[in-house]
């Protein structure tokens, strides 16, 4: 059965015919579609976890009683699971642990950019590299072989266009009828990494590597493709396509296991070919280790190391590094200018999103203003990942910093400590505050702060695509399950000062930020709201009656895409219109209206 | 049929993914090997958006790069001129007249270009240009949500794909109480197409 399936569906695909019974993750880009299909089988448990390094926990449990177990997230989600994806290196597996770790070079939709097959090297882990979504699915049963096989976890590596990338999959298994049943063994030597069992098991993790690079050599997944001798290619994951798309006629070889490398094929390849190059998005993973053999070997002396790489860019770079005929864009030189005129579209909170209030009241509130050595006078607004991070933008201005998830609540703690005399408000969604705000907020209780913080409650994880987490009272295979009240789990933290308010009542709104700020004591305000795109539909929109607006431009400040300013008067788009009424609360003259009023006004 | 690459654009919400989708199924349905790739994640959010996808014998990069696009469907005006560098010569852009201002331009701040500008920019790169009354046609339909549709059947006249297939991909991939009203839609874009080469 031929199916057009995006890598991620692939990886979902393959795992559960090679016979997961667990699956755990994360949502973050571009990972989170993995478990949202693995979650749609009934006959394994695929959950959302509260954190990847939870999740990777719950993977490893699964794996230590016996049965195949998944673990997906994105490259940023390997570094808060990176202590028990390390732990797990040491103990190794017992039924077959693959990891799965979804890049996005070119920072897509991440905080940064960052080539997780390092992380093979650091963990002693194999590593194999898709490069679309047949492999993905053609690799998974492989990649359960290989750590059991070699008792290791087995990280799976993919990125952007790997995971998000519609090609067509053979579908050609299925899954096996009989699977083990779940027996955990008793291994102290092996499970209890204490001291004495570690420093064992470390010297078996280096003897597992090298025999994991003599099966390198003969795995299936490497492999030559001999086309010209005069150049050599050598390239994994989806560098190998965009290499194979601009160089059609030369050699290459493919790694699809590119960790441990096949040392003696490469050897071999070298010999075969007059000129070698590594073609590989990010950092020199593959080149400095072949350099390392004493080969004479090209890469990022012309290929970018940071950036996503496409067909296209690599043309562009092979052009000018000799190895293509130089081509010339003549209408790009002539229309450059007019191309660099045309308006940019960064992304903004959608219409009717809950944030948007708030975010407004902080823009405007107090002195939130610089001083004359740039200094910022009104409060400091710390933040992290979510939909809400884009109130950084203008025209809201309204968050000051975004480093990791959770991180905003210990940066407000930090900066206070240091003695800073602005009023300081740690601004931080549902979904992250259960990811990573809790200890945090655990933490300034503990320490005496006089922070606010502010938790944006839409319940749901809004910019991944409304994945449930313990605040929505659904798990991610649709069984209704405990819904944690965030205010009463603030009170358990030891904030005596934690209440909920509305999203949408700007007036309610106002005094609540206005009371928390001002407190001595530390603040937690919910606000609460459903997240426009679930809600989208239900509301009926605005319009503004152009007679009465007086163009003073107080809507517009609230950055919202359905507000647009027509000719003369500010107009609303009612198809992106969710009527949440913000703008209509704000509008002074009363210019603005729910629509069936127009109708009343036209009839 | 060689091979043809296909860039969808426009703005996070206005179906961009669902058309590509359907585009994509079409061609697997006619035998052919397909590539697409769409922007997902935060850039979704009322930014600006573009599926690459690509049809053919056998396909390697899953991306377009500068001067290889065939076709341009563009379903907002700005969002066809910011791509117009990726066009080929001879290639062919159907546009609908749709304009979402960015909210720079909503608060004054930056010009949403003339039609003439955006025509300028997608001929400078050698493209035939078709702009399509898109949000016209839907609304005489009854329903604005069908526009992405629409175009999927203006563009159907420029690929060998019989109705019969696309007919087949969209009742599968809708809702059903969505199907009729989006066939209607199908066929209006491609005879509105077909008018205009007359």
């Amino acid at each position: 059965m031929k199916k057009l399936l995006s890598g991620n569906e692939a990886i979902a695909y393959g795992a559960y015919h090679a016979g997961i019974r667990v699956a755990a993750a994360y949502p973050g880009t571009p990972s989170t579609e993995i478990l949202e299909n693995l979650a749609r089988y009934k006959d394994i448990h695929a959950q959302w976890s509260t954190n990847e390094k939870v999740a990777f926990e719950v993977a490893l449990g699964a794996c230590y009683a016996g049965v195949r177990t998944l673990v997906s997230m994105k490259h940023v989600g390997l570094n808060v699971a990176a202590d028990p994806f390390m732990a797990a290196s040491v103990t190794g597996v017992r039924g077959g642990l693959v990891v799965v770790s979804a890049d996005d070079p070119g920072i897509h939709s991440s905080q940064g950019e960052q080539d997780n097959r390092y992380y093979a090297i650091f963990a002693k882990v194999p590593m194999l590299e898709p490069s679309d979504s047949q492999e993905a699915y053609d690799m998974m049963p492989l990649a359960f072989e290989i750590s059991e096989r070699f008792d290791t976890p087995v990280m799976l590596r993919s990125t952007t266009r790997v995971s998000h990338a519609k090609t067509v999959v053979d579908i050609n298994r299925e899954r096996p009828s009989k699977l083990p049943e779940a027996v955990f063994r008793r291994e102290m030597s092996k499970f209890v990494a204490l001291p004495v069992n570690a420093r064992r098991r470390q010297l078996l993790a280096l003897q597992r590597m090298e025999k994991l690079a003599e099966y390198a050599e003969s795995c299936s997944l490497n492999y030559i493709i001999r086309g010209s001798q005069e150049l050599g290619i050598i390239a994994s994951g989806i560098a190998f396509n965009y290499a194979r798309e601009i160089f059609p006629e030369a050699s290459f070889l493919k790694l699809g296991m590119s960790y441990p490398l096949p040392k003696k094929l490469i050897g071999c390849f070298a010999q075969e070919v007059k000129r070698l190059i590594v073609v590989e998005e990010l950092e020199p993973f593959l080149e400095e280790q072949i350099k390392a053999m004493g080969l004479t070997v090209e890469g990022k002396s012309f290929v970018p190391r940071s950036g996503e790489l496409s067909s296209g860019l690599l043309r562009t770079v092979a052009q000018k590094n000799g190895l293509l005929p130089l081509t010339e864009n003549k209408p790009l030189a002539l229309l450059a200018d007019d191309l660099q005129n045309l308006p940019k579209r960064p992304p903004l909170l959608c219409p009717g999103c809950p944030h948007t209030g708030l975010f407004f009241i902080l823009s405007s509130y107090g002195l939130r203003k610089g001083g004359a050595d740039g200094s910022e006078l009104g409060p400091v607004i710390t933040g992290d990942i979510g939909c809400y991070t884009l109130a950084a933008y203008p025209c809201l201005s309204a968050m000051d910093t975004c480093a990791c998830m959770g991180a905003g609540i210990g940066e407000a703690l930090g900066m206070e400590k240091a003695g800073l005399k602005n009023k300081l408000v740690a601004v931080i969604g549902d979904s992250t505050f259960l990811h990573s705000g809790i200890t945090s907020l655990l933490n300034a209780v503990y320490n005496k702060s006089s922070i606010t913080v502010v938790v944006l409650d839409n319940r749901t994880t809004a910019m991944t695509g409304h994945q449930q987490h313990p605040g929505t009272g659904f798990t991610a295979q649709g069984e209704p399950a405990m819904a944690v009240d965030i205010v009463a789990l603030a009170k358990s933290c030891g904030v005596a000062n934690a209440s909920e308010v509305s999203a949408f009542d700007i007036r309610a709104l106002r005094m609540a930020v206005k009371e928390a700020i001002n407190n001595p004591e530390l603040v937690v305000l919910v606000v609460r709201g459903d997240c426009a795109a679930i809600a989208r539909k239900k509301i009926e929109p605005m319009f503004v009656e152009q007679e009465k607006c007086v163009n003073c431009g107080v809507c517009l400040s609230l950055g919202c895409a359905a507000l647009q300013k027509g000719n003369q008067k500010t107009q609303i788009n009612a198809q992106l219109c969710n009527g949440c009424t913000l703008c209509q609360q704000l509008c002074s003259p009363q210019a603005i209206k729910p629509l069936h009023a127009q109708e009343g006004l036209n009839a | 049929m060689h091979s043809v690459n296909l860039l969808i654009t426009g703005v996070g919400g206005q179906g961009v993914v669902l058309a590509s989708d359907i585009l994509a199924e079409v061609a697997l349905v006619n035998g052919y090997d397909v590539k697409k790739t769409d922007t997902l994640g935060m850039a979704q959010r009322g930014g600006s958006v573009v599926t690459n996808l690509r049809i053919g014998e056998k396909l390697a990069s899953p991306l377009i790069g500068e001067g290889e696009t065939d076709i341009l469907l563009a379903f907002e005006k700005l969002e066809a001129a910011r791509w117009s560098p990726y066009l080929k010569q001879g290639s062919v852009s159907i546009v609908s007249n749709q304009v979402v201002p960015p909210l720079t331009v909503s608060l004054g701040k930056e010009n949403y270009p003339s039609d003439d500008d955006i025509v300028r920019l997608l001929q400078g790169f050698g493209s035939e240009v078709i702009i399509l009354d898109g949000p016209q046609l839907a609304w005489e339909l009854g329903n604005s949500k069908v526009l992405n549709v629409l175009m999927l059947g203006a563009l159907s006249t420029r690929l060998p794909f019989p109705f019969e297939n696309w007919q087949k991909v969209i009742e599968e991939r809708l809702p059903t109480k969505i199907v009729d009203i989006n066939i209607k839609a199908f066929i209006c874009g491609k005879e509105a197409i077909l008018r205009k080469a007359t």
